[in-house]
């Protein structure tokens, strides 16, 4: 089969940006489930909300995507924050394992999905700002705002993440708490407030990280499903509780789906994240920067 | 010459870079009474975790009764006579005392008949002194009943080695002294018992040996009196 | 017994009680079948519909090279199941409960991304399934289909009823509360739950093969669809996992309510309210109608 290398260098450059993008996603799940052991696989629900409420203000209000996130991230922050105190009373303190809980995020997810089918139908929703509508060149290859400006965005939040993480009080709280759970637990401190401040953040990345996919493409309600295996497979792949590790199989993830698309076409696209999560799950569980 | 119940030789096991054990060595004699001592943290349920199977170490052998089971799962350990108990209770929160008991008559033992179980699970609830209450949930039961179910459901695996992994902690005097009662008896039938605990006045009581890891390393191995003796011992392990 | 009834009645019922008994039953037995791994072991299986449609898709493959009687083409489809079962058990089971879980969804999704490229079976488009002709007692096809699925619902029921008691059951349930201290109890936990993985997975299958003679068109959106996927983790955990007859309870409440809900206002709507049910159950009553039942006779002790 000949290689067009323009296509071939398209397709991974696309995929860097896009991956960037998805560092974005999944930086939520990595601190969800790599940190405080939450599956939160309703994380990509909270993403279309945003996704969603970018439209809306759009749509309603003619909000600017940038004043969307710095309208609905906070309102995201405090709704995470209230959800994990109701999660904590009612599933963490029974102190039973994971099956009421998984079950539980599975039917938000679920609950969500079908709600934004409900009110918004499953038409394809998108917005667009002119500043978006241009393309970036250089040489042959191309990349359009749409798509640059997620990828910055998400390298933003995840360097003031790991700024976060590692540099403020509550921060380090929070990564002490999630490398020793249970030498924490049998000393008897039970850091709720730590874990209730970085599942706000989580959920405040995901309704950024929607206003970013909503900038990307048009949304439609059963995308959420696709993300779920996006965001997973780079939390796990890049070793579930590391900041860098996720920028890399983001990155990784990709340039993976960039070129299968380009080659192989669209409809085998889900399952380079999942085939993806599944040989890491199998072959490497601690992932790439995991323990 | 008595036999050796429990060798293992050069345990070492790392977490992500961090010697939890390095190259230990020690051996059990059939019927005898080891206590293993050594501050939180130095590596003692690591090593009890190695022995059980529940962790693998990184390098060492283990062999029991004659079996090299390294390898082996620690489903089979147990079923080859290789009880412990656990320093945080975990009993089967599902089922009540009795039946928590039977699991290891059914998967250790092999009985097959729902009568035989149960005559037997409640014929050790009687030693451990829980048979009043044989039909509760374990949620219902205190520090020191808990205590004994974990006794319970070890001595159900019919183990010819006993880990006991601090099954006193944060008991009192006299409760303390009911656990020795039962362990001591427990020997006396001939099951080799592997004491770890931090409360010295057992552990001296009780031992005829004793091992003081630290740090991952076995720092003394030998009779209680002169082990305590030993200026590192000293040093290290500030007594109860 | 239900049998006889339905065949003596069953020239005088309506079509579409004929097609609502159907997928409850359908559900009966994918709720028990998800149940045995998930209520008794305390694996959450989240790719339900990738093991069902692995029956449907068996049949349409048979069909189109060596078609066959249907009881067959659920053997088949059994044994196809019940191996990915296996295989994906013995390769995940190892790991945490949770990748377990995750695991199963990849799965699924990638056994749908398959199929969707597999142009044999018709791709994206789906497939059209012509129901054989009937011979015998029964009045149509789709009589006979209720009448196996009454077959395969009391098969998938027994069987969970067995293994409940049996010392599979009992070892689950160890395995369930505490894994570490089940197997240093002897309990020989990676056998037991890729038994329990191999079975549940080989039911879904078998609960997948007749669909498409149900449906006569099968596509990959429907065979691995979300109402599937949803209601066979729903209907247990509503009904009560801890015992056999909470998934039949669960699956009787839940799919009439939807049948009833999908003629009055929409479907959408109807998965919404499973949605709703299940969280508030998980949230207020976690163990379930079995649950309730059992803390009901407690007090009157």
């Amino acid at each position: 089969m000949e290689i067009s290398w323009d296509l071939v260098i398209n397709a991974i450059v696309t995929g860097v940006v896009l991956g960037g993008f998805y560092a974005s996603v999944a930086i939520g799940v990595t601190i969800a489930f790599g940190m405080l052991d939450i599956v939160n696989i309703a994380h990509p629900a909270f993403m279309i909300v945003g996704a969603y409420l970018a439209f809306l203000g759009w749509d309603q209000f003619g909000f600017d995507p940038f004043v969307s996130i710095a309208v609905f991230a906070p309102c995201g922050y405090v709704f995470g924050r209230a959800f994990y105190r109701a999660y904590h009373f009612f599933f963490e303190r029974r102190g039973d394992e994971s099956l009421q809980g998984l079950a539980f995020f599975f039917g938000i997810l679920f609950i969500v999905e079908i709600g934004v089918v409900l009110v918004f139908g499953v038409d394809y929703r998108s917005l667009s700002e002119p500043y978006l509508e241009s393309t970036i060149g250089i040489g042959f290859v191309s990349v359009p705002w749409r798509m640059l400006v997620p990828f910055l965005v998400g390298l933003v939040m995840l360097g003031c993440i790991n700024l976060y993480l590692t540099r403020t009080f509550t921060g380090r709280t929070i990564l002490a708490v999630s490398q020793d759970v249970e030498a924490l637990r049998l000393i008897g401190a039970n850091p709720i407030r730590a874990n209730e401040i970085a599942f706000g953040i989580a959920v405040a990345t995901a309704i950024i990280a929607g206003v970013l996919l909503i900038i990307i493409q048009p949304v439609e309600p059963s995308i959420t499903r696709e993300y779920i295996g996006r965001a997973f497979a780079i939390c796990v792949l890049g070793g579930i509780a590391s900041i860098p590790g996720t920028l890399v199989a983001a990155l990784i993830l990709g340039v993976a789906e960039a070129l299968t698309t380009t080659f192989y076409g669209p409809s085998w696209s889900p399952a380079v994240s999942f085939g993806l999560l599944l040989l890491t799950l199998i072959f490497r569980p601690a992932g790439i920067f995991g323990r | 010459m008595t036999a050796n119940i429990l060798e293992a030789s050069g345990i070492t096991k790392r977490f992500d870079g961090f010697a939890a054990l390095t190259n230990v060595d020690f051996v059990l004699s059939k019927g005898e009474r080891v206590g293993l001592i050594g501050p939180n943290g130095s590596g003692k349920s690591t090593l009890v975790n190695c022995l059980t199977g529940i962790l693998a170490p990184d390098e060492g052998s283990i062999s029991f009764d004659a079996y090299e089971i390294t390898k082996t799962p620690a489903w089979l350990r147990a079923k080859r006579g290789l009880a412990r108990t656990y320093q945080i209770p975990r009993p089967f929160r599902g089922m009540s005392v009795r039946e928590n008991v039977e699991v290891p008559l059914r998967f250790a033992v092999g009985h097959t008949s729902a009568r035989t179980i149960t005559e037997a699970a409640l014929v050790i609830l009687e030693q451990v002194g829980l048979v009043a209450k044989a039909e509760l949930s374990p949620k219902g039961l205190t520090q020191v009943e808990l205590r004994k179910l974990e006794l319970g459901r070890a001595l159900a695996a019919q183990p010819k080695v006993l880990i006991a992994d601090e099954v006193m902690a944060g008991l009192s005097e006299s409760e303390v002294d009911e656990i020795l009662e039962l362990l001591n008896r427990l020997n006396a039938e001939g099951i080799s018992i592997m004491l770890i605990e931090h409360i010295m006045r057992a552990v001296m009581l009780f031992s005829q040996r004793i091992i003081v890891i630290v740090a991952g390393c076995k720092i003394a191995d030998g009779l209680p009196n002169d082990v305590m003796k030993q200026d590192e011992v000293e040093r290290a392990y500030l007594g109860e | 017994m239900l049998i006889f009834a339905t065949m003596i009645f069953g020239a005088h019922i309506n079509e579409y009680y004929y097609l609502a008994t159907y997928t409850i039953l359908q559900f009966v037995v994918l709720g028990t079948a998800w149940n045995i791994l998930g209520g008794y072991g305390g694996y959450v299986n989240f790719g339900t519909a990738g093991f069902f449609a692995i029956g449907c898709y068996t049949t349409i493959v048979l069909n189109k090279i060596f078609p066959m009687p249907l009881f067959f083409e659920m053997l088949v489809a059994a044994v196809t199941a019940g191996l990915v079962g296996l295989g994906t058990g013995y390769l995940t089971l190892r790991l945490r409960g949770v990748f377990f879980s995750i695991a199963t969804l990849a799965l699924a999704i990638v056994l749908q991304t398959l199929i969707v490229n597999w142009s044999f079976v018709g791709g994206a488009r789906g497939v059209y399934v012509i129901r054989p002709a009937i011979s015998g007692m029964f009045i149509s096809y789709v009589q006979f289909l209720v009448v196996l699925m009454i077959g395969l619902a009391t098969f998938s029921v027994f069987v969970a009823w067995t293994v409940e008691k049996s010392w599979i059951g009992i070892g689950l349930a160890a395995i369930r509360d505490d894994e570490a201290a089940a197997e240093t109890s002897g309990v020989p936990s990676l056998r037991l739950k890729l038994i329990a993985t191999t079975m549940s997975g080989a039911i879904m299958g078998m609960a997948g093969a007749p669909f498409p003679f149900y449906v006569t068109y099968v596509d990959p959106a429907t065979a691995f669809g979300l109402a599937i996927a949803v209601n066979s983790i729903a209907m247990p955990l509503v009904g009560g996992t801890a015992a056999w007859w909470g998934p039949v309870v669960g699956a009787i409440l839940l799919g009439s309510a939807q049948q009833i809900l999908t003629v009055t206002i929409s479907s959408a709507a109807n998965l919404f309210i499973v949605g709703i049910l299940l969280v508030v159950f998980l949230t207020v009553a976690p163990r379930g109608v079995v649950g309730i039942a059992r803390s009901l006779k407690q007090r009157r002790r």
